[in-house]
């Protein structure tokens, strides 16, 4: 029977043990709510992993991680298509821009952060087509799941803390009243210091998160982080349509609207 | 006949049932089910799976029907239902199980997200020794020091008034503030 279903029944790091037991070769693929991710496997190791429409040339990558210049990024783009990963890696290594060593770990590590983000994706549907194998052009790697798997379920549990503590991104943030609250002595890092920029009541912890290019876990790991210290609080957003609630008053009339909590009041003294 | 609705949320075991069953006139129609978990069977023996029901007739034209959530997480696909039109809401915290305070937040923010109602927390068990003192747990809980934060015992029916009634003075300043 296909491997296939719904990450509410099977989770991320359930798929990867049972990858890494079976030693399972081929393509994982992840239809998550805005996207969907593939990972490929050659026996129960990871080879390469994608999430949407995201650049995943080895040059793309290897700039990414500043091991090329925007001058040879741009030099290489200028070239198109017709070099494979491969080739443009020996080109690479021949020409001394870079090492194998440093490929090798670049995209090790550009599999392993899709990874991570997949630990965050609690919805959608996977399957898994067996023998199907990543492009033959791609440089593969072989990455043991098991590091992966414990990472990924202290990220799960962190995850599901997270989402205790800031369940609706839809919310916004405002600084707190506190008048001993003062910023300037606060450590921030660099991506704090991003997300602080935005925080205005108008703005959603989504939005924010997108401004900043974080993803839910970024984004939520930094608030709870800020809401801990007591710097924010989250708040409704301003300038959004106050959802109405479904006819709390029987009337609509105002003067009655009170009268009728005044009888309330009255009835709960009385009891 | 008019009939208004208050919601009663909290985590699991912090007393929602008990404190409906304090003021309501009739019987709290319940959907208890037996824990099936033996974490939660440490706690308690039943827990509401659907929601509680109880009711207080106000006189012969008015109704309050108070409604209390399933404190269990896999329940909370309920909780949305219960909170349209609610007139407010009061979130039970039990005072003697710190590890709830951060699902009682959540809980908090969730209900805030659904409707923008007034609200008040309750530390319910208060009258238990291994009691939190009420200015810890609004530490804990990260409360605004404006979000009314009451002592409560759900057994004892005046404590459970003092909570509705502050609840009401709450939407009634609510009312009066919006037409400043």
């Amino acid at each position: 029977m296909a491997l296939r279903g719904n990450l509410r029944d099977f989770t991320i790091t359930q798929l990867l043990n049972l990858i890494n037991l079976a030693r399972k070769t081929g393509t994982l693929v992840v239809e998550g709510p805005n996207e969907t991710a593939q990972a490929f496997f050659r026996e129960g190791k990871l080879a390469f992993a994608q999430i949407g429409r995201e650049d995943t040339s080895l040059a793309h990558i290897l700039f990414k991680a500043n091991k090329l210049s925007a001058g040879q990024y741009k030099a290489i783009q200028q070239r198109g298509n017709s070099v494979s990963d491969k080739e443009l890696g020996l080109l690479l290594i021949n020409a001394g821009y870079v090492s194998q060593d440093d490929i090798l770990a670049n995209l090790q590590q550009y599999s392993t952060d899709v990874i991570h983000r997949l630990f965050t994706w609690v919805e959608g549907f996977f399957r898994f087509d067996n023998d199907q194998l990543p492009p033959d052009d791609r440089i593969n790697v072989r990455l043991d799941l098991e590091n992966l798997i414990i990472e990924g379920s202290r990220q799960l549990r962190e995850w599901e803390q997270l989402q205790d503590e800031i369940p609706s991104l839809d919310m916004a943030l405002k600084f707190t009243a506190r008048p001993d609250a003062n910023m300037r002595n606060v450590n921030l890092n660099v991506e704090e210091w991003r997300v602080v920029s935005y925080i205005n009541p108008k703005n959603t912890i989504r939005q924010i998160g997108n401004a900043a290019k974080m993803n839910d876990l970024e984004i939520r790991r930094i608030v709870y982080g800020l809401l801990q210290a007591g710097l924010v609080e989250i708040c409704r957003p301003e300038g959004v349509p106050i959802p109405q609630p479904v006819r709390v008053f029987p009337t609509e009339d105002k003067e009655e609207q009170k009268t009728l909590v005044n009888r309330l009041i009255t009835r709960i003294r009385s009891l | 006949m008019q009939t208004v609705k208050m919601v009663v949320t909290g985590p699991f075991s912090a007393g929602k049932t008990e404190f409906i069953k304090s003021v309501s006139e009739i019987d709290v129609v319940s959907t208890e089910r037996k824990i099936s978990t033996k974490a939660e069977k440490t706690v308690k023996e039943a827990t509401t799976v659907a929601m509680d029901f109880g009711r207080i007739t106000v006189d012969e034209d008015l109704v309050l029907y108070l409604f209390g959530t399933p404190g269990q997480k896999r329940f909370d696909f309920m909780w949305e239902i219960l909170s349209e039109g609610m007139l407010g809401f009061i979130v039970l915290v039990d005072s003697t199980r710190p590890e709830t305070f951060r699902e009682a937040r959540s809980i908090l923010e969730t209900f805030r997200a659904y409707a923008p109602t007034p609200y008040v927390v309750a530390a319910n068990k208060q009258d238990m020794n291994d009691a939190w003192e009420l200015e810890d747990m609004r530490h804990a809980l990260r409360l605004d020091p404006k979000v009314k934060f009451l002592s409560c015992v759900a057994m004892d029916r005046d404590s459970v008034k003092t909570i509705l009634l502050e609840l009401l003075y709450s939407i009634l300043a609510e009312m009066e503030s919006g037409e400043k």
